[in-house]
C-alpha cells in the first residue's frame, strides 16, 4: 500500500462523509460549507486520477464560483425558519430506500470488475496541453455552443431577478 | 507508478456518491439544499468520468467533465435565480409550501 493508496482512501471516506454532512445538516450555511469542502476532497481525486486541468477548474469554478454564490443567496434570502424543522419520517425512510436501491443495483453491476479498453496509446496525463489542443481541435463548435450557453444564461438571470417579474 | 487501486474503486466511490445526491434530493425540504444535492449529482458524474478517462487512456472524459463544470455554473445561476425570485413572492424556500405553478 503506497502513498497514492493511502490518499485515494483518506480523500473518497473524506468527501463522502462531507457529502453525508451536506444532507443532513440543520443549517444551510453549513451545508454549503461542507460543500466547499466536498469539492475540495473531490479535486484532490482529480490529482490522484493525474486530471490537473480539471482539478484546477474545479477549485476554480465550484469551490470559488458557485459555492460564493450559493452562500451569498443563503445570505440574501435569510431562512431562519427552516433551522428547526425536523425532517419528515415519509421523506426519510423514501431517500433511504431509493438511495439503497441504487447502491444495490451498483453492487450488482460491479461485482464483475470493469475492463478498461486501453483505446488510447499514449500515456495519459491531464495537463493542460493534452487537454486543451483536442477541445479546441475536435470539440470547437461544442465550446461555441456553451459559450452562447452562458449568454443565454446570464440574460435569464438578469431578467429573473428584475425587480417586478411579470 | 505502481497501485492497487483499479477502475471499479473509483466507480464505487462515485456511485456511492451519487447515491447520496438522490438521497438528499428526497429527504431535503429547502430547495437550496436540494440544489446542493444535485451538485453532488453532477460531481459524481464528473468523477466516473475523469476515472474512465484516466484507465482507458482517452482525454475526451476529461473534456466532457470540462463542459458539465460549464453548464453546471449556468444552471446554478439560472436555479438561484429562480429561487430568489420566489421568495420574493412566497416569503419561503421550502418546496412543501410551493405547491402551485403559477406564481
Amino acid at each position: 500500500m503506497n502513498v497514492h493508496d493511502i490518499l485515494f482512501y483518506c480523500f473518497s471516506i473524506a468527501m463522502l462523509v462531507c457529502g453525508f454532512l451536506v444532507i443532513f445538516s440543520r443549517n444551510p450555511v453549513a451545508s454549503a460549507l461542507f460543500l466547499v469542502l466536498l469539492f475540495v476532497f473531490l479535486a484532490g481525486l482529480f490529482v490522484l486520477l493525474e486530471a490537473f486541468f480539471i482539478a484546477a477548474i474545479q477549485v476554480l469554478v465550484y469551490a470559488g464560483a458557485v459555492m460564493v454564490l450559493f452562500l451569498f443567496v443563503i445570505m440574501l434570502l435569510d431562512i431562519k425558519a427552516s433551522e428547526r424543522r425536523k425532517f419528515r419520517a415519509l421523506g426519510v425512510a423514501g431517500g433511504i430506500a431509493v438511495a439503497a436501491a441504487f447502491v444495490w443495483e451498483l453492487k450488482i453491476i460491479l461485482a464483475r470488475p470493469i475492463k478498461p479498453l486501453s483505446v488510447g496509446s499514449q500515456e495519459l496525463r491531464g495537463g493542460l496541453e493534452q487537454v486543451v489542443k483536442p477541445l479546441f481541435a475536435n470539440y470547437m463548435l461544442p465550446f461555441e455552443v456553451t459559450a452562447l450557453l452562458l449568454l443565454v444564461a446570464m440574460i435569464g438571470v438578469v431578467l429573473l431577478s428584475r425587480k417586478e417579474l411579470k | 507508478m505502481t497501485t492497487a487501486i483499479t477502475l471499479n474503486d473509483y466507480l464505487i466511490v462515485s456511485g456511492l456518491l451519487f447515491a447520496l445526491g438522490i438521497a438528499g434530493i428526497i429527504i431535503r425540504r429547502n430547495a437550496l439544499v436540494i440544489y446542493m444535492a444535485l451538485e453532488i449529482n453532477l460531481n459524481a458524474a464528473n468523477l466516473a468520468l475523469v476515472a474512465f478517462s484516466k484507465f482507458n487512456k482517452l482525454v475526451d472524459g476529461q473534456i466532457l467533465a470540462f463542459f458539465i463544470i460549464a453548464i453546471a455554473a449556468a444552471e446554478v445561476a439560472v436555479g438561484l435565480a429562480i429561487i430568489v425570485a420566489l421568495y420574493r413572492r412566497k416569503q419561503t424556500v421550502s418546496v412543501d409550501e410551493l405547491t402551485t405553478m403559477r406564481l
